[in-house]
């Protein structure tokens, strides 16, 4: 018979992580919501304001993160699994893809790959600058 | 057969079943990355996405079908992207030690995103409504479906654009880096998040630690950065 392991987490505690973190994500879709009302065209997504909120709760209360971080490291582990829905959606546009899809393939891989060496080598250069100037 | 025939109208009606396909096309593709010895071009969201199609063109079931089962899957995307708070916590002390890179690296990575996208596809001849649409490409799809309506180009051709060069910058990211021996997983991991947002972060979550946490908020200062300054461009009068 094959083992069957004990639950790693408790279900309440999942639940109160979930909430913790579906409610982190409804005070970020609110803030947008009222930052758009000072600044409109303004586009940040509610989630990511979420996660910034997220960083501040288990910045000041540790005591209470383990189960929230049991949920995220759940959530985090299937991450890729999140985008498939979106990625299908690229099939609506057939049309678009036969009229510009060689040219827009290029720009996308040239520019993702530039975009990939800036990003790296600004970021190292700069930690070399900082080293050099403080030693 | 019209028994069968009439099972399978059923059935494609209902969500659970493109949930269900969803659902398996990504467990097939995490065997099949793995008999590929979990190379980075065996990406598990291009496999799990191309099987679903393949699957969608063969049924002839049309997406606003298909996404009526695959929303649930989708809808946990908020969450997790609040969730991306946990690996940035756990290194949170690297992240202060390298706020100076960061922020020289986002405005370098963000603007190059931006300026080579529009200028290649220029150079092809594209017109101005697809320029537009290219442009936000590096960030997030919500964030991008927005910043290209307000730029006069198609909300839906970004979202796209976006999740092309999500999966690129995922497949070529392990091998580019490992090619130029860059061993600074934190320097990585920001690289993969500013170009990939969310798919490169999920990348370079299989990774490391270290480079899921740099690649996440590389991912939510890009959305930022990009939104504003398209915002502040708009509101000089540009565009």
């Amino acid at each position: 018979m094959t083992n069957i392991p004990p639950h790693s987490l408790n279900p309440n505690d999942m639940v109160a992580g979930f909430v913790v973190l579906i409610l982190c994500q409804l005070a970020g879709e609110a803030l947008v919501g009222l930052l758009r009302l000072a600044v409109p065209g303004v586009a940040l997504p509610g989630p990511v304001v979420g996660m910034v909120l997220l960083l501040v709760l288990l910045c000041v209360g540790r005591k209470q993160a383990g189960t929230v971080i049991s949920v995220a490291n759940g959530l985090l582990g299937v991450l890729s699994l999140l985008f498939v829905p979106s990625a299908v959606g690229i099939m609506q546009h057939g049309e678009l893809i036969k009229t510009w899809g060689f040219q827009l393939l290029v720009a996308v891989v040239a520019s993702t790959l530039l975009t990939l060496l800036v990003t790296v080598g600004a970021f190292l250069l700069t930690e070399k600058l900082m080293a050099r100037t403080s030693a | 057969m019209t028994g069968l025939g009439q099972i399978w109208v059923y059935l494609a009606a209902s969500p659970l079943t493109w949930l269900a396909v969803t659902l398996l096309a990504y467990v097939v593709a995490l065997r099949l990355a793995a008999l590929l010895g979990n190379s980075p071009l065996a990406n598990s969201v291009l496999i799990s996405a191309t099987l679903v199609i393949l699957v969608l063109l063969a049924t002839g079931i049309s997406y606003p079908t298909y996404f009526e089962g695959a929303q649930f899957v989708h809808f946990l995307l908020g969450p997790a992207t609040v969730s991306l708070a946990v690996p940035l916590f756990r290194n949170l002390a690297a992240v202060r030690r390298s706020l100076l890179p960061i922020v020289v690296a986002l405005v370098a990575g963000s603007l190059t995103a931006m300026g080579s996208a529009v200028a290649i596809a220029w150079a092809f001849g594209a017109p101005l409504e697809v320029l537009a649409s290219i442009a936000p490409k590096s960030v997030s799809a919500p964030i991008a479906m927005e910043l290209a309506k307000s730029l006069g180009g198609i909300p839906s051709l970004a979202a796209v654009l976006v999740i092309l060069t999500g999966i690129t910058g995922a497949v070529v990211v392990t091998p580019l880096m490992d090619a130029l021996q860059i061993k600074n997983y934190a320097a990585r991991g920001f690289a993969v998040g500013l170009t990939s947002h969310g798919i490169g972060t999920a990348r370079a979550l299989q990774v490391s630690d270290i480079g899921g946490a740099f690649s996440g908020i590389a991912m939510a200062l890009n959305g930022a950065f990009t939104s504003l300054l398209i915002v502040g461009l708009l509101a000089l009068g540009w565009g």
